[in-house]
């Protein structure tokens, strides 16, 4: 599996100059959104309490090191040939996908210059594919599918499985559309696609299996340390006149209930991304499949009515792109992307509110004040 | 990356680059990709001369070619792909030695085979000539968010804690007569995967702990902090500023 | 009258998921004493160490360190005067060097240039650890990271020392070494182990904290001497150990 290294670290020259500066730019934008969630997502969740804020440091830190270490254990496929975990997804399962892309970001940083891994003028188009979309793409999946499948473990790892699955090859797609907007050479986009869609969907087996089975190491021991699970744990009860009572929830991050309107409109959006994703792979790996798919869905013709407000990509898609196998490709992309956008902003101005309207319990706000001064 | 994560690159040596303060150095190096990446590919001799350049600062920092050639290992993935571009790029074609090569493909391996390795050698003189240290030190002065550094510093210091421990645990299983030999040993190696992150995120709460314990609020006391003078700056922007000019050249004649 | 260093009173104290670790414990430590804090896993221990700099805040009694109460307001100077060595030495040294640990603290209450130089070399010194200042942790041998460790509290000029379990994992002749350098300081120690024998060369007094209570104190060779006191607590001396003939 060296080709996993082949897709992830992008050297110079490979994208030119002002697309590799727009990444740039993305990733930047990304990293300081995420130090800022991070913090959010790191606060309360030792087994102490909240300790209060400021623990991000330490902790993403740590993290970086486990991601760092864990991309150097071997995981043997046969005949002396053997991959490794990218972590991506498993950054965004185990701690959330802020802290995820923090991680991921310092750890190819810090490759870049101590290793000379990965070109320094590339680092904003590493970042911004292995991190930024790989942690997005896994996360959005894996949340949504543990909100929509039956609350028991088992959930958790096939969620991680799909994540981590459908995470690798997005990440291929991206690097693919990034590479058709600044590519230093016009290599026949389509036949890139499909080659890097189709090997990154195998390489995306193997991290699917072993993302799968180290979250459910760890949910099996500390399901409070997974991120992407909180919330799975029963509600707590109390016995009044011999009935069961759901007691008063002391932590913020309360499970929504079973059944609610959020939970639907998320599962709804959830197959939505799942169903997207599925379509543009299978899409992908099987140009006349995607043909019969663009013609008969029209797709073709929506990407250039629709991208013809004078978006980098309308430009792409009307000059240079003429079979449908690739504008199809383009679409789903674009499709997948779009809707991930949009429904994990919502999904996250939603988690939100309701974090912010849930009263703050007795003794983390106790301890919290303790680290506060 | 047996001895795990341990700074390999880096070589002791008392040379002026080994001197120089590590922003200056870093500004250097980046600025210098820059402009080999913006270098038009058809001015096939500005990237010899890049070359002597980096040459030039390797002989400077009495780095062995050699070790420095040797690193350039890390590209061979994508000097597979270069090597497929003369066949699959579609174009104009030549014959070379009997066999048809497309001439933008050609011209797309040049591209990325030059501009790559270019890149890759310029940090890897970066990397063996600048301490670990100072080199988080250089990030820091050249305004990295000081969050982002401090992850940055946890994950060097502690890289080296983990790797231990995840070769412990190697240890431990193959101690129990297990030697992981295909998929069907995967659950086996997960299992030791996310004990490891449980161990290491643990580890990040009780750093905390230390941390807050010593008066720690949220940032980092600045304990120590690299300057430059002018000259430093001067000797350090050297590179960049010729291979600018090469650059320009580059695209005027 | 000087306050105690330490004056712990009814402190109780229960974790946000409801497991109760303390019920009530009161301690003094007088100004300069070095006390042992015995006990079976799980008595509370580590829990009360918490209570000392404020990491954990009461949910009912008081902490107070040489007079000045654990509150919130006097968390910054509470926990320059609360010197804690956590167990593994990897956590107390976060930073890339040595010099850069030992500096933490001090640096974090503001402490710069040459003040803050001399304070590292003479906290550095008094472990027998100065010429080790410009390496990483990661390059010491145990014994050395905890010596370290340390010093990197003995930097903040700390009221009382506190020490958890000390000994554990060092050879013989680093144990030994770590033992010399504790009785050279001049300074409050309490010191939570598991070690009995090396409580009884480094304390003259011994509490034992047993189900969140204090449920002895005394002379540490009266402590360890009194059989049935230290089989209800899960106390065991090494085989062959016996503590009257030691002192």
């Amino acid at each position: 599996m060296a080709l996993i290294i082949n897709a992830v670290h992008v050297p110079d020259g490979f994208i030119n100059a002002p697309v590799s500066a727009a990444a740039g730019v993305v990733a930047v934008g990304a990293v300081a959104v995420s130090l800022r969630g991070a913090r959010r997502e790191l606060e309360g969740t030792s087994r102490a309490g909240g300790h209060g804020g400021e623990r991000t440091a330490p902790l993403a830190g740590l993290v970086a090191a486990f991601i760092f270490a864990v991309q150097m254990l071997n995981f043997p496929v046969a005949a002396g040939t053997s991959g490794h975990l990218l972590g991506g997804a498993l950054a965004a399962i185990l701690v959330g996908p802020y802290t995820g892309v923090l991680c991921i970001a310092v750890v190819l940083l810090m490759q870049g210059i101590l290793f000379a891994d990965g070109g320094l003028t590339a680092l904003g188009v590493n970042i911004t594919v292995m991190g930024v979309v790989t942690a997005v793409v896994a996360y959005a999946l894996f949340r949504g599918l543990v909100l929509v499948l039956p609350r028991t473990r088992r959930s958790v790892t096939v969620a991680s499985f799909v994540a981590a699955l459908v995470s690798v090859p997005a990440a291929a797609a991206a690097f693919t559309l990034v590479y058709a907007i600044g590519g230093t050479t016009d290599v026949p986009i389509g036949k890139v696609l499909t080659a890097m869609v189709g090997v990154h969907t195998l390489i995306g087996i193997g991290e699917a299996v072993i993302t799968m089975l180290t979250v459910g190491a760890v949910v099996a021991v500390r399901p409070d340390l997974v991120h992407g699970a909180r919330g799975l744990t029963a509600p707590l009860k109390l016995r009044v006149d011999g009935e069961l009572v759901d007691a008063v929830p002391a932590t913020a991050a309360a499970p929504a209930p079973a059944g609610s309107p959020k939970k639907v409109w998320i599962g709804g959006l959830v197959t939505a991304f799942v169903l997207a994703g599925f379509v543009s792979f299978y899409a992908s790996s099987n140009p006349d499949g995607l043909e019969k798919v663009a013609a008969d869905k029209g797709i073709d013709k929506n990407v250039e009515e629709h991208a013809a407000a004078g978006s980098p990509l309308a430009d792409y898609g009307v000059k240079d792109v003429e079979d449908a196998r690739l504008s199809g490709g383009l679409a789903g992309v674009i499709g997948v992307g779009a809707t991930l956008a949009v429904g994990t902003g919502a999904f996250w101005a939603v988690r939100r509110r309701r974090t912010a309207s849930a009263p703050p319990s007795a003794p983390s706000s106790e301890s919290r004040t303790a680290e506060s001064v | 990356m047996g001895a795990g994560h341990a700074h390999q690159l880096y070589r002791r040596g008392d040379s002026p680059v080994h001197a120089l303060p590590p922003h200056t150095k870093l500004a250097a190096v980046l600025g210098f990709v820059v402009v080999v990446v913006s270098t038009p590919r058809e001015a096939v001799w500005a990237f010899a001369l890049y070359a002597v350049l980096l040459g030039a600062v390797a002989a400077t920092a009495a780095l062995p070619a050699g070790f420095v050639l040797r690193r350039l290992v890390i590209e061979v993935p994508f000097v597979a792909f270069a090597f497929l571009m003369p066949f699959v790029v579609p174009g104009e074609q030549t014959t070379v030695f009997g066999v048809s090569l497309s001439v933008p493909g050609l011209w797309g391996a040049w591209n990325v085979l030059a501009k790559g390795t270019l890149g890759v050698a310029a940090s890897v003189i970066l990397a063996s000539t600048t301490e670990l240290r100072a080199l988080l030190l250089g990030l820091q002065r050249l305004r990295l968010p000081p969050l982002l550094v401090q992850i940055a510093s946890f994950m060097i210091r502690y890289g080296d804690v983990i790797t231990d421990e995840m070769r412990r645990m190697s240890v431990a299983r193959r101690s129990r007569g297990f030697e992981a030999r295909g998929v069907r040993h995967w659950g086996v190696l997960a299992k030791s995967a996310g004990a490891l992150f449980i161990r290491s995120y643990e580890r990040g709460e009780r750093v905390h702990l230390a941390m807050i314990s010593r008066g720690y609020e949220g940032s980092m006391p600045v304990i120590d902090e690299v300057t430059a003078t002018r000259a430093q700056w001067t000797c350090a922007a050297a590179l960049p500023l010729t291979a600018l000019l090469i650059c320009l050249l580059g695209w005027t004649l | 009258m000087t306050p105690p260093s330490l004056d712990v009173r009814g402190l109780a104290y229960a974790y946000p998921d409801g497991h109760q670790a303390l019920f009530g414990v009161d301690l003094t430590v007088r100004r300069g004493e070095r006390v042992a804090l015995l006990g079976p896993n799980g008595a509370g221990k580590t829990t009360l160490v918490l209570h000392l700099n404020g990491i954990l805040t009461a949910g009912a009694g008081t902490v107070a360190v040489a007079g000045l109460p654990v509150e919130k307001r006097n968390l910054a100077e509470i926990r320059r005067r609360v010197g804690i060595v956590f167990q593994d030495p990897d956590d107390q040294l976060f930073m890339p060097t040595v010099r850069e640990d030992v500096a933490f603290g001090p640096a974090a209450a503001g402490m710069r240039g040459a003040e803050l130089e001399a304070v590292v070399r003479t906290a550095l010194a008094r472990v027998g650890m100065e010429e080790f200042a410009d390496r990483p942790p990661h390059h010491l041998s145990f014994g050395q990271r905890r010596r370290v460790a340390v010093a990197t509290v003995l930097a903040m000029e700390p009221e009382i020392l506190v020490l958890d379990e000390p000994s554990s994992n060092l050879d013989p002749a680093s144990r030994r070494e770590l033992a010399d350098i504790l009785r050279s300081l001049d300074v409050t120690v309490l010191m939570v182990t598991h070690d009995l024998p090396y409580a009884l060369e480094l304390c003259p007094r011994s509490v034992i904290l047993s189900d969140g209570v204090i449920a002895g104190d005394g002379r540490t060779q009266d402590v360890l001497a009194d059989a049935d006191l230290m089989a209800r607590h899960r106390l065991e001396l090494p085989f062959g150990f016996v503590p009257r003939s030691v002192v």
